[in-house]
């Protein structure tokens, strides 16, 4: 009798190789063979394998298990160990995934280049010194990196599709309600999503697949019956591609560009209809995010007291305020603190009316442009994912707003609560680009049917002209 | 009385009595061990998510309705953000600019002003927070949370209340209709009821209000009255000798009787409140709103003026019985077993509300009570019998009306054989009294039922003794006579 290495097994072993070999991208906060090797021991001894099985999964640090810390890369996290799963973690796993890497991200997902993680950035795969994008640098990092097939990382602005666009790998980020958020570590509530990250978007659309349907732990879901992984399209005919002018500004990076030109020519040639349009508010998209985004993940961090779990720190006077004082002033970096004061002044009483109403106005105006657009006969949206390729690291962080204009075509969709898709678009100078996919709500099948027809035909390594 | 009119405005909080927490599925038992109701939602875990108990929005939709305030079919679940070390999400989730209900009242006699009716501002829903405990560890505070996350409904009443004797009657009043709805408990030894209270005086006639100060920590209705009391005559105090009322929260203490400012908080809070992204507008249909409506059990008004009618009860005994929903409950049952209904009256005002005062319940079921009136009507037991029978019953309740009557040998003897028997003892044991008796004496007829009832230890019927008496009393004259 030999010994039989069984599938799930060997990809656990082969895993750990390559996340040993990828240690010095910083891309990961916690993962063990030992977890890995139980995981692929449950997964074989599965009496039906499920859709996913087998395959190795990492997971953004927000998005809690019971085997690992969920620390949200943040000190005031340190160590902490959540006593329950998401539920996205059981649904994976009963489909078979392995979940045993927690991967490295801008702290409490604030940041779009994880150079605000507290426990180092993560580097880009293919340039070092640059960064993979944020905030869920680690996961993108860790797909392109080709250390795991696909991973899960959490949007409230771009988080994913900007990294994947930066990193050249897919990432898809569903509708909103589509995917419970019990268990993912809240940012900005009517914002958060989880997403996926891909090699390719079948994989990507296999992931979430398992993960979507409605949660009784969520009262955000959607009642609707889960999405199913769609059948590529053979070719785009009869579709009806928009493109809108405010996503290709002037200045738009040279390269992006012409990654775009390249998109737009593969769906003329796929028999898809391009036709230009105009989604007039969507200048306010990033100053609305900074808005709404801050103002709810002032509430959501304040229960981060040093009360009831995390390290606390007694503050010189001893008293519960000084608690306060110490535990928060030292346990959040600065741009999660910068972003609790800005939340907390928006909400303040006086100010209300001038921000926080004004920004959730503005906020239904860049959902009726895009409904619009729907409603006028376009199936789909297509634009550049960012305006350059990856930047280098220390470029930004001195910048908060530069930093903040990453997400410029990213963080309309997350305020509107539509599914869209980054996908690679070739390479300028060696750096991925990203081309992104907008759909109606709930549209995530016709997205991602069209974003695998294209990947077929895009060389997503090659360098564009 | 005095030119100085006092103004008061009541916040109360109610426990809706629901099994479970308001946003998650822990038990809101009373009085468990600290922290073994906690779960990752009402600890506030990182990544929990609140979702609302449809129960406690029944409840509190039913409480609403009872005080006649329109239920909205829209209504918004807000955060109010604060930092205390009982408040596990550094927010209370409550209900702002969008409550569910608004625009209900409750009305009231009151002793000064005849009949009284209170606006009811809102009623909305929203958690309560968790419990700190001084005096658990010496030097040191611990936090039991319980009680975070046990819903609760915040009833806001008008500025309509004109003295503290009110400000009790409404809080009397509204207990009553909440507890009738079964919304609450209301119990405020268990906390499920809290009242705040705001209070200005005013010079009478002036329309204007005054500054209003907010008194807390009253622990009994009647406390409420005193701390008011106190609190109206502080005003008065410092109005009357030239200085002003401060807007400042103070606090009743209840062995002192006065009330006394909380700490100066140098700034009033901003509580930040914004819609919760967690939770959906809570959205109503009409026609539930209309079942529930329709669903409502009898309120307290309406019961008290049926049994008026319908029993033919006078309006003293109708108010007292439907003081508690469940003294009316049982007085409508022992009715609806046989029972006359004033004779069920007396009863449930008597013996029945004592032992359910002490006891909080109903040993000697309505049946059963019913039956022991039936005894007494038919002339087996004496009233008095019947009473030590119900003092038995209600320490074994398993045991048959008649039957303990037998036991304790209280059955009234109407037999006229018997009757006669007792009647010869007396008469011929009292020859004094009776010679008196024939000399014209006749009140002495009570003497000899008196005597008769004494012989035969109370179990001779009183009415049955009477007849016999005046026979022998008569045929002895005529024997004399002859």
């Amino acid at each position: 009798m030999s010994t039989v290495v069984s599938g799930a097994a060997a990809v656990a072993t082969e895993t750990g190789k390559r996340l040993a070999a990828a240690e010095g991208l910083n891309a990961t906060l916690s993962w063990s063979q030992d977890l890995l090797d139980a995981e692929a021991t449950r997964v074989d001894s599965m009496a039906e394998p499920g859709p996913l099985a087998g395959m190795a999964l990492a997971l953004k640090d927000n998005i809690v298990t019971v085997e690992q810390p969920s620390t949200c890369a943040s000190r005031i996290l340190e160590g902490y160990v959540s006593p329950y799963n998401a539920t996205v973690v059981g649904r994976l796993r009963a489909a078979g995934a392995m979940i045993a890497v927690k991967a490295n991200m801008d702290e409490f997902a604030m940041g779009s280049s994880t150079e605000h993680s507290a426990f180092g950035r993560v580097k880009h795969p293919l340039a070092p010194d640059r960064v993979p994008g944020g905030s869920s640098g680690g996961s993108a990092a860790l797909v392109a990196a080709g250390v795991v097939p696909a991973a899960l990382g959490s949007e409230t602005g771009g988080s994913v599709r900007q990294p994947a666009s930066f990193c050249g790998v897919v990432g898809v980020k569903p509708s909103y309600g589509r995917v419970s958020r019990y268990g993912l570590v809240a940012f900005g509530s009517s914002l958060d999503c989880i997403s996926v990250f891909g090699r390719t978007v079948k994989d990507a659309a296999q992931v979430l697949s398992v993960m979507s349907g409605s949660d009784p732990l969520d009262a955000t879901t959607v009642n609707r019956p889960p999405m199913r992984v769609p059948e590529p399209l053979q070719n785009l005919r009869g579709l009806t591609v928009g493109v809108p002018r405010e996503y290709f500004p002037p200045d738009l990076h040279a390269g992006v560009a012409a990654a775009l030109r390249a998109t737009i020519a593969r769906v003329r040639e796929l028999g898809g209809e391009i036709r230009e349009l105009s989604l007039p508010n969507s200048s306010y998209a990033v100053p609305t995010y900074y808005i709404i985004a801050p103002a709810e993940a002032a509430a959501n961090l304040a229960r981060y007291d040093g009360v009831r779990y995390g390290p606390r720190r007694i503050g010189p006077e001893g008293d519960i305020r000084s608690l306060y004082r110490a535990t928060r002033g030292q346990g959040f970096g600065q741009e999660v603190q910068r972003r609790i004061l800005i939340g907390t002044y928006v909400l303040s009483a006086g100010y209300y009316d001038a921000y926080y109403k004004k920004a959730q106005q503005v906020r239904s105006l860049i959902a009726q442009d895009f409904r619009r657009a729907f409603e006028s006969g376009i199936d789909l949206l297509l634009t550049p994912t960012t305006p350059t390729p990856a930047f280098k690291a220390g470029e930004k962080t001195d910048d908060p707003v530069a930093m903040y204009l990453a997400d410029i075509f990213v963080c309309s969709v997350n305020l509107a609560g539509l599914p869209a898709v980054s996908i690679p678009a070739g390479r300028s100078e060696g750096l991925p680009i990203g081309a992104q996919l907008i759909a109606p709500a709930f549209e995530e099948e016709r997205l991602l049917a069209a974003a695998a027809a294209l990947e077929r035909v895009i060389p997503a390594a090659a360098e564009v002209r | 009385m005095t030119k100085w009119e006092t103004v008061i405005g009541l916040e109360v909080h109610v426990q809706l009595r629901t099994r479970t927490k308001m946003f998650c599925a822990d038990q809101t038992t009373f009085g468990d061990p600290p922290n073994t109701n906690l779960c990752p939602v009402c600890l506030g875990l990182p990544g929990a998510l609140p979702v609302p108990n449809a129960e406690a929005i029944r409840l509190a939709t039913l409480g609403a309705l009872a005080l006649g305030c329109t239920v909205h079919e829209k209504s918004v679940f807000a955060r109010k953000n604060y930092f205390y070390p009982d408040l596990p999400k550094g927010y209370q989730i409550s209900q702002f600019d969008r409550p569910l209900a608004t625009g209900g009242s409750v009305s009231f006699d009151s002793s000064e002003r005849g009949r009284v009716r209170v606006g009811i501002t809102r009623l909305h829903v929203e958690e309560d927070a968790g419990k700190l405990v001084h005096d658990r560890f010496p030097g040191k505070t611990a936090v039991d949370l319980n009680r975070a996350g046990i819903p609760l409904a915040e009833i806001v009443s008008e500025p309509d209340l004109r003295s503290p004797i009110e400000a009790r009657a409404y809080l009397t009043t509204l207990r009553q209709i909440l507890v009738y709805a079964g919304v609450s408990d209301c119990s405020m030894e268990q906390g499920s009821l809290r009242v705040d209270a705001n209070i200005s005086i005013r010079l009478a006639g002036e329309s204007r209000l005054g500054t209003k100060t907010e008194v807390k920590n009253m622990n009994s209705f009647a406390n409420v009255e005193r701390a008011l009391e106190a609190e109206r005559a502080r005003q008065v105090a410092l109005v009357e000798t030239g200085q002003r009322v401060e807007q400042v929260t103070l606090l009743f203490n209840a062995v002192t009787g006065q009330v006394k400012p909380t700490r100066s908080k140098e700034e009033s809070h901003d509580y930040r409140y914004f819609p919760d992204p967690d939770l959906p507008p809570l959205v109503l249909s009409p026609t539930w709103i209309a079942e529930q409506r329709t669903g409502l059990p009898e309120l307290p008004d309406a019961k008290r003026a049926r049994l008026e009618t319908e029993y033919a009860l006078p309006v003293y005994d109708a108010r007292v019985i439907t003081s508690e929903a469940e003294l009316a409950q049982y007085f409508e049952a022992v009715v609806d077993a046989g029972a006359d209904p004033k004779i069920a009256a007396n009863w449930v005002m008597a013996d029945v509300m004592t032992t359910f005062n002490d006891r909080g319940n109903f040993p000697v079921s309505p049946v059963k009570l019913a039956g022991l009136i039936g005894l007494v009507r038919e002339g087996t037991l004496s009233l008095q019998a019947a009473k030590r029978v119900y003092a038995e019953l209600a320490q074994a309740p398993d045991q048959d009306p008649r039957a303990t009557a037998e036991r304790l040998g209280l059955i009234q003897v109407s037999d006229q054989g018997a009757l006669a028997g007792w009647v010869d003892e007396v008469l011929t044991a009292h020859p004094a009294e009776v010679a008196r008796y024939h000399a014209g004496e006749t009140k002495l007829l009570s003497f000899f039922v008196g005597q008769v009832m004494k012989r035969s230890k109370g179990k001779a019927d009183p009415k049955g003794v009477q007849p016999v008496l005046q026979e022998r009393l008569q045929r002895m004259v005529k024997s004399a006579a002859r």
